[in-house]
């Protein structure tokens, strides 16, 4: 299989690169990155880009396949399909599942299931502590050797600060990132983010200290012990100020926010929009501001999607019982390109870097870039393509998302996964 | 003049006009229940159905006598025994009311919103008759009744609403109400007990009790609801009544001719003292019968949809 793609605009953030080039894969590898290209050949497939943009596939560094235990959500099939639609070629999934991903077999699982049913490559992510429990450690060396790029207690934090500190170190061994979902859960007894808006539709408040805390707390830690950590979607200026400083001050901090922290407000909330429920929950405009803050200087690393697929019957509910999530492949770059770009935020080539090549520094999976002799992991996007998001479009089994209506600009038209048109012309093949 | 809403769910959604209306025709409803025969033909031939997931003396009765004085049928869904119990969701129970014929469902749940969720899963008017920490406008609409009838008007009034505002649906409602057709609305309680940012709903919060009662026209004592508190918001019962509760030397800090309002049950001795409770400024039982002939008043409005005015 061979394919040219000709006249994009390359956008390779690892590289500096920013110019009309053309791309040309033979054997699931990028051959070469050059000016007029010149292959001919009846097997190739030649894709005419001008006009848009060629970026390496996008690295999602967060998300919740459900795969395996809670496959009537989502399972690496669908959720594969639905991240190829979002232009990702890699996607890193969180330990969450029944059972928890805290030993060799469920690695071992979701990896052979991704070799077999799915459309994008899956980094499995593993616990930090056994059935997620934050009591005794995962059996991190054996996880990393199977194939775990970092982890993760997600959205069970660990409570102990000495069993943090502990995992910290011990992850170190293995050159394996720890993730920190940070909530100190005494204080988020709550749905939604505490202010007026929580006050006026009488729901219990989430105090942004909660985040804050376990943020200092990591960082802290970090510091202490010189180890690294990376703290998961921040959704407050406070998380967004503690971060910038521990990187002056040389900590080994990274960060990622999601888009939904950049777009939308406790606001979403009115009405009982249990669409707009996740955890940590949707802030202010001034929280909005600061996280666009973060992401212009630096402060935050990186974009994840925190994809989280719930049932319809799990949200068409009294806003407490309502699960805490939203999807997001389908929808997270065009929010980025729409809120960030089109805003001057940032650099279409800010952007990308956001969503491909900083998240796999972070994890350490050498991708997001469009090196040579690389696996040609490849999306081309039209950047002005304007559309309405319909979630009954959706790949995702579900359709639990706050932007079902949202006019956004940019849509993916190809997903190229190690030389595999998975996406053409914005159909999924 | 209600524009034809289907539903009751809370003050928050209501003009101060609207209000007003409800207001008035309470009035005339309040005269039907002065007769000695209580029957009129305002809801012949339709069905309320009381479902009330959490409990009730005042609220639930006065709905269904509400409903039976005015000529219509009522009925009530007792949770524990119904398929709630077998592990029904709020939606399935909802349509299944829905689906016989109801012309209005009266709801109260644990969980604000759930009125919410009930009015867009029904054709029939939903009422909310409390839900979590949200709203509960009939008891609002029956305190700004009382006050109307005692005071002439509620323009003006200085209302002290004292105690815990945080978990409480029958503040919020009052706030809206109130701010709505003009009154001046203070708070006092522990800060603990306040909701942040409940400045921006245009009232003002003391931290002693106090000084929110000063010169008030009408003084509103709230049920502290143990079974929603979360341990350390205040340290004793003890502690909360010497320096929060309601007795007759704070209430002498308020206007003469204060009204005391309570929505009850009442914890004795604990949100006001016993000798408040029965003293003549006090209006609790004149605000249950209020309640009887608001709730007819709500009834009547919104189930007459599509019916001439």
């Amino acid at each position: 299989m061979r394919i040219l793609i000709k006249n994009g605009r390359v956008i390779d953030p690892k590289n500096g690169i920013d110019d009309v080039l053309d791309i040309y894969i033979d054997n699931k590898i990028i051959e070469e990155v050059g000016k007029d290209l010149d292959y001919s050949g009846a097997d190739i497939e030649e894709i005419d880009a001008s006009g848009k943009i060629v970026a390496p596939g996008l690295v999602d560094m967060h998300c919740h396949l459900r795969d395996p235990g809670q496959e009537y959500k989502e399972d690496i099939e669908s959720g594969t399909k639905s991240a190829a639609m979002g232009g990702f070629t890699s996607v890193a999934c969180m330990p969450n599942t029944e059972p928890v991903i805290d030993n060799v077999a469920v690695v071992e699982y979701i990896k052979s299931k991704s070799e077999s049913v799915g459309s994008v490559n899956v980094f499995p992510i593993g616990a930090i502590s056994k059935g997620l429990k934050g009591e005794e450690l995962a059996p991190i060396g054996e996880l990393k050797f199977a194939g775990v790029v970092a982890v993760s207690d997600d959205g069970n934090p660990v409570t102990s600060p000495s069993f943090m500190r502990n995992a910290l170190i011990y992850a170190k061994n293995f050159d394996t990132p720890v993730i920190s979902h940070c909530e100190v859960k005494s204080l988020s007894d709550g749905c939604m983010n505490e202010g007026y808006v929580s006050t006026i539709l009488g729901l219990r408040g989430i105090s942004r200290a909660a985040e804050e805390i376990m943020v200092s707390r990591d960082i802290i830690l970090a510091k202490t012990t010189e180890a690294s950590v990376h703290i998961a979607h921040v959704s407050t200026r406070g998380s967004v100020e503690l971060v910038r400083r521990a990187k002056a001050d040389g900590a080994q901090v990274t960060c990622e926010t999601c888009p939904h922290y950049f777009t939308l407000t406790e606001e979403a909330v009115m009405g009982y929009n249990t669409n707009a429920k996740m955890n940590p929950p949707l802030r202010t405009d001034d929280d909005v501001k600061a996280i666009i803050e973060g992401l212009k200087d630096g402060t935050i690393d990186a974009i994840a999607t925190d994809h989280a697929p719930h049932h319809f019957d799990e949200k068409d509910c009294e806003f407490d019982r309502a699960k805490n999530g939203i999807v997001g492949f389908e929808t997270a770059l065009s929010l980025g390109i729409t809120y960030l770009v089109k805003t001057g935020a940032l650099t279409m080539s800010g952007l990308i870097d956001k969503m491909s090549y900083s998240p796999s520094r972070i994890l350490g999976i050498g991708k997001g870039s469009l090196c040579e002799k690389t696996a040609a992991d490849i999306v081309i996007i039209d950047e002005n393509s304007e559309w309405t998001v319909d979630v009954n479009s959706f790949y995702s089994k579900s359709k639990n998302s706050p932007f079902d209506g949202f006019k956004l600009c940019g849509k993916v038209v190809y997903t190229i996964v190690g030389g595999r048109v998975v996406v053409r012309d914005g159909i999924l093949m | 003049m209600l524009d034809g809403m289907k539903d009751l769910l809370g003050l928050r959604d209501l003009s101060a006009e609207q209000i007003e209306k409800i207001l008035e025709t309470a009035k005339a409803m309040k005269f039907v229940l002065s007769q000695k025969n209580k029957k009129t033909a305002h809801l012949l031939g339709k069905s309320v159905v009381t479902l009330f997931y959490e409990n009730s003396t005042r609220t639930r009765l006065s709905f269904e006598l509400a409903s039976k004085y005015l000529g219509g049928f009522s009925s009530g869904v007792s949770v524990g025994v119904s398929s709630v119990a077998k592990g029904e969701t709020l939606i399935d129970t909802v349509r299944t009311i829905d689906a016989m014929g109801t012309d209005a469902i009266v709801i109260r749940h644990s969980m604000s919103g759930a009125a919410h969720l009930a009015a867009k899963n029904a054709r029939a008017s939903v009422i909310n008759a409390g839900d979590g920490m949200n709203e509960h406008p009939t008891q609002a609409l029956l305190d700004m009744f009382t006050m109307k009838e005692k005071k002439g008007g509620i323009k003006g009034l200085k209302v002290a609403i004292v105690g815990d505002i945080a978990h409480s649906r029958v503040a919020r409602s009052n706030i809206w109400g109130l701010t709505k057709l003009g009154a001046k609305v203070s708070l006092g309680g522990p800060l603990t007990l306040i909701p942040p940012e409940i400045e921006c709903m245009g009232v003002k919060v003391y931290g002693s009790v106090h000084e929110a009662i000063i010169d008030a026209d009408v003084v509103m004592g709230l049920r502290i609801q143990t079974e929603r508190q979360k341990s350390g918001l205040f340290p004793t019962i003890g502690e909360y009544s010497r320096f929060f509760g309601i007795d007759e030397k704070r209430l002498s800090l308020a206007r003469p001719d204060a009204l005391l309002l309570h929505p009850g049950p009442v914890n004795r001795g604990v949100e006001l003292s016993s000798a408040v409770v029965r003293c003549p400024q006090s209006l609790i039982e004149e605000q249950v019968t209020n309640g009887v002939a608001v709730r007819m008043a709500v009834l009547y409005l919104f189930t007459k949809r599509g019916e001439e005015e």
